[in-house]
């Protein structure tokens, strides 16, 4: 479904990823973890078409979209549920939600609603609330809401554990099992990593802008260097 | 006293200009809220947007009011193209560089109108021009009436725009959080051009609603935007009810100090506004807290 391939990036003249290679199949869970500083949210600004990568592809569901307008990405269903939300804070929840559907047909966009205040009930009370005044917990649910009105195919969720708290991020995790036994594929890109590989089916290590290790998340788990890097152990 | 008497004269005068002040001022704030720049810009092209009433008139015999039909979509395209293909390619993703292009195209424009049309100033001779409604205690020219309605109209019809069509809430969006509303599919260039196009739409609605009842000459623009700008930050930046309260508070001062102070010191009070608001509540009386 997704296929990067080679993918350089950067600010200006600063190259943050160098040569990325990372696939995701229809239905996948797919984690790509790292910490502060490793490309993670470079490497999705580039997919997202928020930014033009130096070098490399990105194809999604077949197609060539590497270096395509943010809306062109979002039209073909690869969408990504920031980093810190960028939510909408002067509009309400239900605005928030509507904008998400911005580039699909106003026919689905009830059906839509009603299927994100499933997942996410709390927010059916906040629906008229300005968003900025929920909390950090509501805020992730309604960023992630918004990502799913745009109907998309592959869903990338940048750091949805951040700022919660132990219980929250897990009750989170489980919602994001749930969206994606709905069928959908997502990229959890995280530096939760124990939570994350339990919850994924394949994850990708980023280090200084380049895949170090990859693999089913299950022998990542037991991986000697992983638990080093990150665990210490 | 007989200034006394004619107190509710002055504000209903006031009211009267101060509408076509708010159209000039929500203008203004729209393009703030969204671009975060001043467009100094907008004194020269509601000159303009003057200057194509009055020839649509003169040379083509269209009244203004009919003329909004025209200025109006003509402005806002204008401001699109304007925004799209020429400020924000130059700007390069700079908001600093917006502030100067626009201060530069004042400029332009402003010689320009000079050159093509003389430093005259021009008028058009309505047949209603010197009609009035009589209130009981103040006789209203009837072009003022119009272009308070008018102005009332669109700002409602703005104010739908915002918070219902799609357009509208892209806007909004774009406004707060720009990233945000590149991910879910907004186009932020069309957006900004889109608001710049609005923002200028409502010069041209002023302009068309101005002319029965003004002047036009290549610095008639400069009058207003000071004013308009006193709006804004009186109202709060980027706020719409502000805008239009802001105008009538702004049109209300004028005219009551006028009465007392006569017509060239009658806008002293409209300064003091401005201070007393940026010593006191530099946010505006509408808007949002740092």
């Amino acid at each position: 479904m997704l296929e990067v391939r080679g993918l350089e990036a950067g600010y200006g003249q600063v190259r943050i990823l160098r040569g990325i290679d990372i696939d995701v199949a229809d239905g996948e869970i797919v984690a790509v973890l790292g910490s502060n500083g490793a490309g993670k949210t470079t490497l999705n600004n580039n997919i997202s078409g928020l930014y033009r990568p130096f070098a490399g592809s990105v194809r999604f569901a077949g197609e060539d979209v590497t270096g395509a307008a943010s809306e062109a990405i979002v039209e073909r269903g690869l969408v990504q549920v920031p980093e810190g939300r960028r939510i909408f804070p002067n509009m309400s929840v239900r605005e928030n939600l509507e904008l998400g559907s911005y580039r699909r047909g106003k026919p689905n966009r009830a059906a839509n609603i009603a299927r994100v205040l499933e997942i996410f009930p709390r927010l059916e009370e906040r629906l008229g609330q300005a968003a900025g005044t929920l909390s950090g917990g509501e805020q992730q649910m309604l960023a992630i809401g918004r990502g799913l009105m745009a109907e998309p195919k592959l869903l990338i969720l940048d750091e949805p554990s951040l700022g919660l708290s132990p219980l929250l991020v897990e009750q989170m995790f489980a919602l994001i099992r749930r969206i994606n036994d709905d069928g959908l594929a997502v990229v959890l890109v995280e530096q939760n990593v124990m939570q994350s590989l339990a919850l994924a089916d394949r994850a990708y290590v980023i280090e200084n802008g380049a895949v170090t290790l990859s693999g089913a998340a299950a022998e990542l788990l037991e991986n000697a260097d992983l638990k080093r890097a990150y665990l210490g152990i | 006293m007989l200034s006394m008497t004619m107190m509710p004269a002055a504000i209903v005068n006031g009211l009267m200009f101060g509408a076509i002040y708010a159209l000039v001022a929500l203008g203004l704030t729209l393009i703030y809220g969204v671009l975060h720049i001043i467009n100094f810009a907008h004194g020269a092209l509601l000159m303009l947007a003057l200057y194509a009433t009055f020839y649509l008139f003169s040379l083509a015999g269209i009244d203004p009011y009919v003329s909004l039909l025209i200025v109006v979509p003509g402005s806002f395209f204008f401001g699109y193209a304007l925004y799209r293909w020429g400020i924000g390619k130059l700007a390069h993703g700079r908001d600093q560089n917006i502030l100067l292009i626009t201060l530069g195209l004042a400029i332009v424009f402003e010689n320009g109108a000079l050159f093509l049309f003389s430093a005259d100033q021009q008028t058009i001779d309505v047949p209603y021009a010197y009609e009035s409604l009589d209130l009981g205690f103040v006789f209203l020219a009837l072009p003022k009436v119009i272009s308070f309605f008018a102005s009332l109209t669109i700002c409602l019809l703005l104010w739908l725009l915002m918070a219902k069509t799609d357009m509208g809430k892209a806007i909004r969006a774009v406004a707060k959080e720009r990233q945000g509303a590149r991910l879910v599919g907004i186009n932020v260039e069309h957006v900004f051009a889109l608001s710049y196009g609005i923002g200028i739409a409502c010069l041209g609605a002023a302009g068309c609603l101005l002319l029965p009842s003004f002047y036009v000459d290549p610095s008639t623009g400069n009058i207003f935007v000071i004013i308009a700008f006193t709006i804004v930050v009186l109202g709060g930046m980027g706020s719409f009810v502000g805008a239009l309260v802001g105008g009538f508070i702004i049109g209300i001062t004028e005219s009551v100090g006028g009465l007392y102070l006569g017509e060239s010191l009658g806008q002293i009070g409209i300064s003091l506004i401005f201070i007393l608001i940026l010593l006191f509540r530099p946010t505006g009386l509408f808007g949002s807290k740092v």
